[in-house]
C-alpha cells in the first residue's frame, strides 16, 4: 500500500529541500569534488604550479607496500572501535537504565567525555600510559609486574589508541542507547518480569531486539567515526608507531597532506578513503539492515 | 538610545581617522616559538619597534613549525602571506624550491640598500641557508645542534669520573655497562633519532647522508646512509638496546623528560634542550660534544644544524621590504645576538656574537654552554655543510618508523636501513618531479 504523501505543487518540494541541498553542496560535494580534482594533479605546496597527472598519484599509492599495510591496520582498528564502543556503551546504558537513585548524576558523568576534544583525549591517555612515568603504566609494573611499553610493543600501542578512541565515543553511543531504552514501553518489560524472566533474559529477548535500529545506526556512525575522526588521537599518542603499526588511513592523509605538503598524494588517499566508507555504508544498509526491525 | 550609539560610532570613527598621523609600515612576522621563547620573540619585536619610528614588526604565533608553514602556504595561495615566516631547517629545501613564493634575503638586503655581510655569520650556519649561486636565501635565526648530556651524580655512583664525559661510542658503551651494573634502568637514551644518529652522525664523521653533497647539489639527490659506518653504528645501538644499555623513549623530543627526571643517565639531543635541563634537573649534569668513532678519518668534523631561519615572502611593496631589511640588520647586531644566545641556548649566529659572549665570561660561568658552538664553528667540507632534502619531514618519519623496528627486535639494522633508504628515495623522486614541474 502506498503511504507516501504527494505534493501538489511542482516547485514547493524543491524549495523546501533547497537549504539542505545548499548546505550539503557547500560542505560536502564541493570539497569532495575538489579532492577528486586535486588527486589527479601534482602540485607543489605553494600552489605555484599544477600539472595534470592522471592516475599517477593512485599508482604511486598502490605500489607503496606501506600504504597497503595500513588497510589492514585500519580494518582492525575500526572493527575494534565500533564493536567495543557499542558493546561497552550498551552495557552502561542498560545499567544506567536500572539505576533508581542518582540517575542524572550517572548519566551526566557518562556524557562528559564527549565534550573532550580528540587531541586532548589522546594526551590524557598518553599521560596515564606513558612508560615508566604514567600512572597506569607505573601501577601495572609495580603491582602486576607487567611492563607496559607502547613505544615498542605494537599490541600495547593498538590497545592504547583503541581505548582512547572508544572512551571518547562511549558518551555518544550511550546517549542514543539510553533514549532507545526509554522508548521501549515499560509494560513489555514488566509483563516479561511477571512471567518470570530474569534481567538478562529480558534484555536479550525484549530490549535488545527493540534496540536494533539504534544499534544499526550507531554501527554506521561508529565506523565513520573510526575512519575519519580519530587521527588527532593517534597523532597525540603513538604518531603511528611503533614502526607503522598504528598508521591508519586517515592519519596518513593528515601526515602527508598537512605535515608533508604532498597535496596530490594526500587528496588521492582521501578519495580512496571516501570510496571505502561509501562502500561500507552501502554494504551495511544492504545486508545488516535486513536484520533490523523498526 | 539610538542617538547615543550613533554618537558613539561617530566618536570612534573620528578617533580612528585622527590616530595615525604618521603612518608606520607594518611587518607581519609568523613564528612558532612557545613559552619562554615566545616572550623572547616578542621582546625582539618590541626592542626593534622602540628603536625607530618608521616600521612596526608584528610577531604572531602560528602554531608549531609544520603548522605555521602550512598556514603560510595557504595564506600565500589566497594572497595573504606574511612578510617574514619562520621555517624549521627540515623545510628549507621546500622553501628553496618555491622560487615564486619567496624573496632571497640577499636580494632583500641589496635592494633596500642596507649593509649586510654574509661572511659575518658562522659558516656551518649560513652555508646551510645559502643557494648554490652563493646568494643567502633565508636569515639564520634560531639555530641549535646535537650534543651529549650526562648525569654526573649517576656517574659518580657508578664509579665513573664525573668530570670526564665519554667522547667516543665505545666509551659510551663501556660507561653504559657500568651504569647498568650499578642498577640504572636507562643508562642511555636519545631524542631525534634521525637528526642525532644519522644526519649529525654523518656530518660529524665527514660521511655523506645523501648524494649530491647531501642535497646541496640539487633535487636529484638520493639517500646514502647504507654505508658500513652507518651500519656499524646501528648494529652497535641495536646491541646496546638488547642488553638494556640503550632504552628507546620515543620520537622527536619526547625523551627529554627521561633525562631531566634522572631516569636516563646519558642522553643525546638538541642543544636547545639545555633550558629544560637547567630548569628541571635536580642533579649535577654535564654537557659534552657528541660521541664519535675514533678510527674514522676526518672525525670529528662538525655536527648538523637544527632550529629555524626566517624567510621573506614574495609580492610585497618596496617600503615593506626595506623594513624587513632594517629588522634583519637589527637582529644581526652582535649585542642582540649575544643576548639571545645567553637567554635561549640557541647558537650565536655571528662570529662576533660568539666572541662577545666569550668575553663576557658566560661560558666560564655556565660550563658546557659553549659545546654546541665549538662543534659548529669549524670550516665545513662539502660533505659536512648540512643536509638539505625535499620531503624531509616524511623522510624523518620513515626513519623513525624503520628504526623502531630495530629496537623492538623485528628487523635487523641492515634491513631497516635498506628499507628506509628505499622508501625515502621514493619521497625524493616525488620531490624532484614536483620541483621540476614548478621550474617549468
Amino acid at each position: 500500500m502506498e503511504k507516501r504523501v504527494r505534493f501538489q505543487s511542482a516547485w514547493l518540494p524543491w524549495a523546501l529541500l533547497a537549504p539542505q541541498v545548499a548546505i550539503v553542496s557547500v560542505f560536502f560535494f564541493w570539497p569532495a569534488a575538489q579532492a577528486i580534482l586535486q588527486s589527479l594533479q601534482v602540485e607543489d605546496s605553494f600552489g605555484l604550479s599544477r600539472q595534470w597527472a592522471g592516475l599517477e598519484n593512485f599508482k604511486t599509492l598502490f605500489s607503496d607496500a606501506a600504504y597497503l599495510e595500513s588497510f589492514k591496520t585500519t580494518a582492525i582498528f575500526s572493527v575494534l572501535v565500533a564493536v567495543l564502543g557499542i558493546a561497552v556503551s550498551l552495557m552502561l546504558a542498560v545499567f544506567a537504565d536500572r539505576v533508581v537513585r542518582g540517575v542524572l548524576f550517572y548519566r551526566t558523568l557518562l556524557i562528559v567525555p564527549y565534550a573532550v576534544a580528540p587531541a586532548v583525549a589522546g594526551v590524557l591517555w598518553l599521560f596515564m600510559f606513558s612508560p615508566s612515568i604514567g600512572v597506569v603504566a607505573y601501577g601495572l609494573s609495580k603491582f602486576l609486574g607487567f611492563e607496559w611499553n607502547h613505544l615498542l610493543n605494537s599490541n600495547h600501542a593498538m590497545t592504547l589508541i583503541v581505548a582512547a578512541a572508544v572512551w571518547k565515543q562511549i558518551s555518544y553511543n550511550f546517549l542514543f542507547f539510553v533514549a532507545g531504552l526509554q522508548s521501549i514501553p515499560k509494560s513489555l518489560v514488566e509483563a516479561a518480569a511477571i512471567d518470570g524472566a530474569r534481567p538478562w533474559r529480558r534484555f536479550w529477548s525484549i530490549q535488545f531486539p527493540l534496540l536494533t535500529p539504534t544499534t544499526f545506526f550507531l554501527l554506521v556512525i561508529n565506523m565513520v567515526y573510526a575512519f575519519f575522526d580519530t587521527f588527532a588521537i593517534i597523532d597525540a599518542t603513538t604518531s603511528g608507531g611503533p614502526g607503522r603499526d598504528t598508521v591508519i588511513l586517515v592519519f596518513k592523509v593528515y601526515i602527508d597532506g598537512i605535515k608533508g605538503g604532498d597535496i596530490g598524494g594526500s587528496a588521492a588517499q582521501s578519495v580512496v578513503l571516501m570510496l571505502i566508507v561509501v562502500a561500507l555504508t552501502v554494504l551495511q544498509f544492504r545486508y545488516v539492515e535486513k536484520k533490523v526491525s523498526y | 538610545m539610538k542617538f547615543k550609539s550613533l554618537a558613539l560610532a561617530a566618536g570612534v570613527v573620528a578617533m580612528a581617522l585622527s590616530a595615525p598621523a604618521h603612518a608606520q609600515v607594518e611587518i607581519q612576522w609568523w613564528h612558532s616559538m612557545t613559552g619562554g621563547l615566545n616572550e623572547w620573540v616578542n621582546d625582539l619585536a618590541k626592542q626593534f619597534n622602540d628603536s625607530q619610528k618608521d616600521y612596526k614588526v608584528v610577531a604572531t604565533f602560528k602554531g608549531n613549525y609544520d603548522e605555521s608553514m602550512t598556514a603560510a602556504m595557504a595564506a600565500f595561495r589566497s594572497g595573504n602571506a606574511p612578510h617574514i615566516l619562520q621555517v624549521f631547517e627540515v623545510g628549507t629545501a621546500t622553501m628553496m624550491a618555491a622560487k615564486g613564493a619567496v624573496k632571497p634575503v640577499g636580494e632583500v638586503m641589496k635592494q633596500s640598500g642596507v649593509s649586510f655581510d654574509p661572511k659575518a655569520y658562522v659558516p656551518a650556519v649560513s652555508a646551510y641557508y645559502t643557494a648554490p649561486s652563493g646568494e643567502m636565501m633565508s636569515f639564520p635565526f634560531n639555530s641549535s645542534t646535537t650534543i651529549f648530556y650526562y648525569n654526573k651524580d649517576a656517574f659518580k655512583a657508578a664509579g665513573l669520573d664525573p668530570n670526564k664525559a665519554p667522547s667516543t661510542w665505545p666509551e659510551v658503551v663501556a660507561a653504559a655497562a657500568k651504569l647498568k651494573a650499578n642498577g640504572s634502568k636507562c643508562p642511555y637514551s636519545t631524542s631525534w633519532m634521525s637528526w642525532v644518529h644519522l644526519e649529525s652522525f654523518s656530518l660529524w664523521h665527514n660521511t655523506l647522508f645523501a648524494t649530491q653533497n647531501n642535497g646541496f647539489g640539487g633535487p636529484s639527490a638520493r639517500l646514502a646512509f647504507n654505508s658500513p659506518l652507518h651500519l656499524r653504528h646501528f648494529e652497535n645501538l641495536a646491541n646496546m638496546a638488547k642488553q638494556g644499555l640503550f632504552v628507546y623513549k620515543g620520537r622527536a623530543s619526547v625523551a627529554v623528560p627521561s633525562f631531566v627526571s634522572g631516569e636516563c643517565a646519558m642522553f643525546t639531543g638538541s642543544s636547545g634542550s639545555y633550558a629544560d635541563v637547567a630548569k628541571g634537573a635536580k642533579f649535577a649534569y654535564g654537557l659534552a660534544p657528541l660521541p664519535y668513532y675514533p678510527d674514522v678519518a676526518g672525525a670529528p668534523q662538525n655536527t648538523a644544524i637544527g632550529g629555524a631561519s626566517l624567510w621573506v615572502m614574495s609580492g610585497k611593496k618596496a617600503p615593506e621590504y626595506k623594513g624587513v631589511a632594517e629588522f634583519f640588520k637589527f637582529l644581526s647586531n652582535p649585542e642582540v645576538q649575544s643576548a639571545s644566545h645567553k637567554r635561549t641556548g640557541y647558537l650565536p649566529i655571528t662570529t662576533a656574537a660568539y666572541e662577545l659572549t666569550e668575553k663576557s665570561g658566560f661560558y666560564k660561568e655556565k660550563p658546557g654552554t659553549d659545546v654546541a658552538v665549538t662543534q659548529m664553528i669549524r670550516k665545513t667540507t662539502d660533505k659536512s655543510r648540512g643536509i638539505r632534502l625535499g620531503n624531509f619531514v616524511q623522510i624523518r618519519t620513515i626513519l623513525d618508523e624503520e628504526t623502531e623496528l630495530i629496537w623492538s627486535g623485528k628487523k635487523e639494522p641492515k634491513d631497516a636501513l635498506e628499507s628506509a633508504m628505499k622508501r625515502g628515495n621514493e619521497q625524493l623522486e616525488r620531490f624532484e618531479k614536483a620541483s621540476k614541474a614548478a621550474a617549468l
